[in-house]
């Protein structure tokens, strides 16, 4: 392996959260982008083809090291490793709201959800995975929420757009959409 | 899409009952109609009003954009019926805006009236968005579990302390060292308390020197203002004394209000 994409390796072994490009452009200033993208290619490459258990993703903004799922099972059994808990349906719903319309207010949010969303944009705000951005105008001044990149990385997205647009959703029911919006 | 509901895969057309649902749970209701396909939903399991319209409508088979309202609506009644009212604030809010449509339908209009608008198209509005986002819900959950099967490194950063040095100290070191800390420690720098002794029975006399006087008294008659806080202390202590043996009465009419001092008749003769 050239000797980039072995200091690349090191770094990301030694991360916990996922190293964005510029970070690692940082570890070494003589590296090229194109360097540094090919180095981070053999690297992949390298684990897909050879057979690692591991495996290198392109998540949140950055590059992580990642087990494979097949692994998973047995990690869980040894009791090496935990998973995280997962998300309630309401806390989806509102997450999903909020990667959308960000950056929203809890008004809307509600609005769009039928129910109160108090206990749930706590919940969130704890697990990291939503953050207050700002102040919408206007009566009261309401907190606007929106995603961190710690969403990015707990859903394995590069960044938002690889959400499926809007467009694309609810396509059975949209097609005879009168003109309510 | 995957909602949070028990349907009874027999029901269609059926007018028996079809049997026990797979598990039993004392919250599930038999929201059954007459003549319609029975199922058997489970409320703790809608994550809102909104959801459970939904599926209302995707088991009724009605089209969404003509929402039998009436129909809808008394189905969703049904199925809040059974609610715990704590949790029913959001369902109970949407069931009286349904009523407020069908209300709205029944009213009489002009069908060449170009400005009458639809009363349901707000709700249609809002279970297409609703709809969308589940979409997205699905997409996540698919995500979430995707990344959730891997592990990443569970490296935690630790404190940042540089190393304890080795011990590197020679017994005369350590002798001088436990002989400074002694001369320091032979004067220990506690503080004194000293006990201000209150002068309890001077203020009694003083007491019973102004009532021998006057009948009724007040606080600062036997209390001047100038007084320190031994004085005021032995002056409570008399007073609280002298209540207690029954020479004297204390009365407050309002809180912070000066304290009334009154001479009890029977003290006299003691």
């Amino acid at each position: 392996m050239n000797p980039l994409a072995r200091l690349l390796e090191a770094a990301l072994f030694a991360s916990a959260r996922p190293i964005p490009l510029d970070e690692l452009a940082a570890l070494d200033p003589d590296a090229s982008p194109a360097a540094l993208q090919s180095a981070l290619d053999e690297l992949r490459v390298q684990y897909d083809t050879v057979g690692h258990g591991v495996e290198l993703v392109d998540v949140g903004g950055g590059w992580q090291i990642l087990t494979r799922a097949e692994y998973t099972e047995a990690i869980e059994r040894a009791q090496l490793a935990a998973r995280p808990h997962r998300l309630s349906s309401a806390s989806l719903e509102t997450l999903a709201i909020i990667a959308y319309r960000q950056p929203i207010g809890r008004a809307e949010i509600e609005e769009i959800r039928g129910v109160a969303v108090g206990s749930v944009l706590k919940s969130l705000l704890e697990r990291g995975l939503i953050d207050v951005v700002g102040r919408a105008e206007g009566v009261g001044r309401p907190l606007l929420y929106g995603t961190t990149p710690i969403f990015l990385e707990q859903f394995a997205l590069r960044h938002l757009e690889e959400l499926p647009r809007g467009d694309e959703l609810a396509i059975a029911l949209r097609t005879a959409a009168p003109g309510t919006s | 899409m995957d909602v949070d509901i028990l349907v009874d895969p027999t029901a269609p057309g059926a007018t028996d009952f079809a049997g026990p649902p797979p598990s039993f749970d004392p919250h599930r209701l038999d929201a059954a109609r007459d003549g319609a396909p029975a199922f058997v939903v489970e409320l703790t399991q809608f994550s809102g009003p909104l959801d459970l319209l939904l599926t209302l409508i995707r088991d009724e088979q009605v089209d969404i954009y003509d929402i039998p309202i009436a129909r809808i609506a008394e189905q969703f009644l049904r199925c809040i019926h059974q609610m715990a009212l704590d949790q029913a604030a959001d369902y109970l809010e949407m069931a009286a805006r349904l009523l407020r449509i069908k209300a709205q339908m029944l009213l009489p209009r002009n069908e060449l009236d170009e400005a009458w608008e639809d009363p349901r198209a707000e709700l249609v509005r809002r279970l297409l968005e609703y709809q969308q986002m589940r979409e997205v819900v699905d997409v996540l959950e698919r995500l979430g579990e995707e990344r959730r099967g891997r592990f990443a490194r569970a490296y935690i950063p630790q404190q940042v302390a540089p190393p304890i040095a080795p011990l590197a100290l020679s017994l005369a070191e350590l002798l001088a060292a436990t002989d400074r800390v002694l001369r320091v420690a032979r004067e220990p720098a506690i503080h004194d308390v000293v006990a201000r002794p209150l002068d309890v029975d001077g203020a009694i006399a003083t007491v019973r020197a102004v009532l021998e006087l006057r009948a009724t008294a007040r606080w600062r008659d036997v209390c001047p203002p100038s007084s320190q806080p031994w004085q005021v202390l032995s002056a409570l202590l008399a007073l609280l004394e002298l209540a207690r043996r029954g020479e004297l009465r204390l009365a407050q009419l309002t809180p912070f209000a000066s304290v009334l001092i009154s001479r009890e008749s029977a003290s006299q003769a003691a």
